[in-house]
């Protein structure tokens, strides 16, 4: 099968410093002291604890069940006893902190019963639920659910798997295709089966040819729909929209799905993962990291989920010069904040770093705009216009120019002359665009709540207006029952003027029913003569009243 | 704390303006051996003025001086404006031009990467209006020896008739004016021609090519704007000399002539001042070549290009904002105009 090549624009090729690590096979980490399991094992989503404190638990035992749309299940890695459950930091460029669970390990590492799944017995809801309840996640470093990622199960031509493994010094997915060729894919061909992708693609860069040559001999068997390519060494080439567009040459936008063009990209890790859910019923507790740098023994190891790096760097002996940490590539990782962080499923590379090896950088001189960073740009931006709004805090401009498209591979950075620390500026200027957003949403909602505050007080009047008007109305009733009605109904419009109307004719009413009571008691005579002075005040008034002209 | 990329390329400013100035040495080489030795004492004057402007302004400013003194940017400008000058220009001419370009066009906009104008560009231009004359006295290819050249650099009587002559693109402009006079009676008088523009002259051309291609091959510059400031002033000079060969000079005089290769590889292609879009870094090239061109046919000065440059810098931002490329994954979005 001639399989035609793509390219991609922009790239750098950093030294690989591949050879400290490829060379040794995967050795299996001892069992840690103590395991500290994060319940935030899938992007955007922490699962529900299962566990209590001083509960007996066995490998593989579920112990957090995922939630929401994003959830996937997470289970213990070895046998042991829960010993805590506390928020714990994880390897975040913030120091932040997840829930999680500690597990004292009782040195026996005993599965729990677990049984392979038949796929011709099941539907594909069923399969993706059971990969789901396998806690199985992209091990490329994003963490993202495979079962969301396999989505409708149609309109999938092509399948791209990523053994890319672009980033210099981290060897993890070399070593696994090198020594675990088959599995990957037998996992491969499963996630196909499930995505119904007509044909499958294993990238590899070039600098890898032993892991090439073990991939295309475990493919050989497997037929024409799966190719395992050789793609140019060229950072970054392992980027999941570079690679993609490097297999099939379709170019997936910021912001939209492979699923969208017919294509998905899975790594080599993640495909191994899913051959081991599903041909063994394990689910995901440990995962192949490299441990390589300043360090006296650098090499691989299959370590547990939730292994700290502080124990995990005890196998390869950092040196004495080391100054710190970087998880992940040098070119994308983190530097490490504390060593008590845990290994997690995107975890695939701890690097000891030295003065010698990660020089600090020199002093940043201003942008001359020589276009090197455009250039190297695999977005194809004009990183120096986004520095320069970021810079500015223009971030209206940085949107126009695209600034959501850049994936911070650290290309543009790496080749600056003025050695910029282009990617900050970008980090500043999308998180100030996030928090303004948050900001505006949280704005909005008080709007929402002033406004809805005013309708409230608007309806209460209302209402309390419309009760008197009725109380009125009411009193009005009774007056009309008891004959005497002011005739004011014209008035009634108004709540208040039929209140005060109301009074008064209550008044008037306790008036007239009051005047007979006073003179009740009175004698026939004094009654005739208080009618007689009443009559002739009525003639006087009578009399006035002609005499006004 | 430092993030992500932890690794550099081994690439600084220095590096490249180191590479600029050894772009530059051919032409210098020639320049010293076939026209005037003394443009080594300009060069000198040249860099020892920029670097002084420079370390006086970041005193000012109360900038650090070793990082930006460093840079060799400076010594760039310096550089390039001495050998844009006259060769028997005074020494204080050539440091006021300096002046010009490091205080005023550079630092008063806030230093390196900052100025909208090409500061050698702008130096030449102010000096060629505020002395015409000096600017216009140009000595023919190895006509004066060394002492004379120093002794008018240095100071003292300028007898300007005896040694000043034109240059290649003045005599044919000037001569033109004649009547009866055509482009080939002009350049059969006198030995002021050599194969195809100024006797001598015209081997700088190759030179600065030579340095240029050097740049090209560094990745220091890219192909588009050499490549389309000398295809249009080819183009637009072979259309006119296509039309009239008695009036119009031939496209490959114009090539050799002034300052067409200085300023396609060294001029043009300055990043700071420059258009940067790849689409637009061809048309700011190209529309210099026909202003420049424009400017030596019909204009008031001899040679255009310095015009020509600062003219189309003023159009840097709107020719980058038409012409920002297509950004990955948006397909049959040409990209004009980032949305």
């Amino acid at each position: 099968m001639i399989t035609r090549l793509f390219g991609f624009k922009g790239g750098v090729k950093p030294e690989s410093h591949k050879n400290e690590s490829s060379g040794t096979p995967i050795l299996t980490a001892p069992l840690p002291k103590r395991l500290v399991i994060p319940l935030r094992q899938s992007i955007r989503s922490t699962a529900r604890c299962l566990v209590e404190p001083g509960q007996k638990v066995l490998k593989g035992e579920h112990i957090g069940e995922g939630e929401g749309g994003l959830g996937t299940s997470v289970h213990a890695s070895t046998s042991g006893t829960v010993v805590e459950i506390a928020p714990y930091p994880m390897a975040h460029a913030s120091g932040l902190e997840t829930l999680s669970v500690v597990i004292e390990p009782d040195g026996e590492d005993r599965w729990i019963d677990h049984t392979p799944l038949d796929l011709r017995t099941v539907s594909r809801e069923e399969a993706l639920a059971w990969l789901r309840g396998c806690g199985i996640v992209g091990m490329g470093g994003a963490g993202f659910p495979t079962h969301v990622k396999l989505g409708g199960g149609r309109g999938i031509d092509t399948l791209v798997i990523n053994g890319a493994e672009c980033e210099p010094w981290i060897t993890c997915d070399d070593r696994l295709m090198r020594e675990r060729a088959p599995e990957v894919l037998s996992g491969a061909m499963i996630l196909r089966e499930l995505i119904g992708a007509k044909q499958v693609r294993v990238g590899i860069e070039d600098n890898k040819p032993e892991a090439i040559a073990a991939m295309q001999a475990a493919a050989s068997g497997l037929g024409d729909a799966i190719a395992v390519v050789p793609v140019p060494t060229l950072y970054p080439a392992g980027g999941e929209k570079q690679l993609i567009r490097v297999l099939t040459g379709v170019e997936i936008p910021q912001g939209k799905l492979g699923t969208d063009f017919g294509v998905q990209c899975f790594n080599v890790g993640t495909a191994h993962a899913v051959h081991r859910a599903i041909r063994f019923g394990e689910p995901l507790v440990s995962r192949v990291v490299t441990l390589t740098g300043n360090v006296a023994r650098p090499g691989n190891y299959e370590v547990l989920l939730g292994t700290q790096v502080v124990e995990l760097l005890e196998l390869a002996g950092p040196k004495a010069d080391t100054n710190r940490y970087i998880m992940g590539g040098p070119m994308m990782g983190t530097e490490l904040q504390s060593l008590s962080v845990p290994v997690t499923k995107g975890t695939n590379c701890v690097i000891s770093a030295s003065p010698a090896l990660f020089p600090p950088p020199p002093p940043e001189l201003p942008c001359i705009r020589c276009g090197a960073c455009a250039r190297a740009c695999p977005a194809e931006l004009q990183p120096f216009e986004l520095y320069w709004f970021s810079r500015a805090k223009n971030f209206g401009k940085a949107q126009e120019y695209h600034l959501f498209d850049c994936i911070e591979c650290g290309s543009c950075a790496f080749v600056c002359p003025s050695r910029i620390p282009l990617v900050d500026y970008y980090r500043f200027a999308k998180g100030e665009i996030w928090a303004r957003e948050r900001e505006r949403l949280a704005s909005d909602q008080a709007r929402d709540r002033f406004e809805f505050r005013n309708f409230r007080q608007e309806r209460e009047k209302e209402e309390k207006a419309a009760k008197l008007a009725a109380k009125a109305a009411e009193t009005r009733a009774k007056l009309a029952e008891s004959g005497e009605a002011p005739a004011q109904p014209a008035e009634a419009e108004d709540p208040k003027k039929a209140l005060v109307a109301a009074a008064l004719a209550r008044a008037k009413q306790q008036q007239a029913a009051v005047t007979p009571k006073n003179t009740d008691g009175l004698s026939a005579d004094v009654q005739a003569e208080i009618a007689d002075i009443d009559a002739r005040r009525e003639k006087l008034n009578q009399q006035d009243a002609d005499k006004a002209p | 704390m430092i993030n992500s990329p932890y690794i550099r390329k081994p690439a600084s400013v220095q590096g490249v303006m180191l590479a600029v100035l050894t772009a530059l040495v051919p032409a210098i080489v020639i320049y010293a051996w076939q026209i005037a030795a003394v443009v080594l004492v300009n060069l000198a004057i040249a860099t020892i003025a920029a670097l002084a402007g420079e370390a006086l302004v970041l005193k000012l400013r109360g900038r650090p001086l070793a990082p930006a003194l460093s840079d060799l940017s400076a010594v760039v400008t310096a550089w390039l404006l001495a050998l844009c000058f006259p060769p028997i220009l005074p020494w204080w001419a050539t440091m006021l031009g300096v002046l010009i370009a490091i205080v005023a066009v550079k630092h008063l906009y806030g230093g390196l990467g900052q100025n909208p104008f090409n500061p050698a560009m702008v130096a030449y231009c102010a000096m060629i209006v505020a002395f015409p004359a000096l600017m216009s006295q140009w000595p023919a290819a190895g006509q004066l020896d060394f002492a004379t050249q120093l002794g008018l650099v240095l100071g003292g009587a300028r007898e300007l008739d005896a040694i000043a002559s034109a240059t290649a693109l003045d005599t044919i402009k000037t001569g033109l004016r004649t009547a009866g006079a055509t482009v080939q009676s002009i350049m059969s008088q006198g030995g002021n021609f050599g194969l195809v523009s100024g006797r001598g002259w015209e081997w700088l051309a190759p030179a600065y090519a030579l340095g240029g291609l050097y740049l090209l091959a560094r990745g220091i510059i890219t192909w588009h704007m050499p490549a389309a400031f000398l295809g249009a002033l080819a183009a637009i000079s072979a259309a006119f000399w296509l039309a009239d060969p008695t009036h119009y000079a031939s496209p490959l005089f114009h090539l050799a002539s002034g300052g067409a290769m200085l300023g396609a590889f060294f001029i043009v292609t300055d990043p700071v001042s420059g258009a940067t879009t790849p689409r637009g870094k061809l048309i700011f090239a190209a529309c210099i070549a026909l202003v420049a061109y424009i400017i030596r046919t019909f204009g008031a000065f001899p040679e255009g290009v310095a015009f020509a440059v600062l003219l189309l810098n003023i159009c840097v931002p709107l020719i980058d904002m038409n012409t920002q490329p297509r950004v990955f994954g948006y397909k049959g979005d040409k990209g004009d105009k980032a949305r």
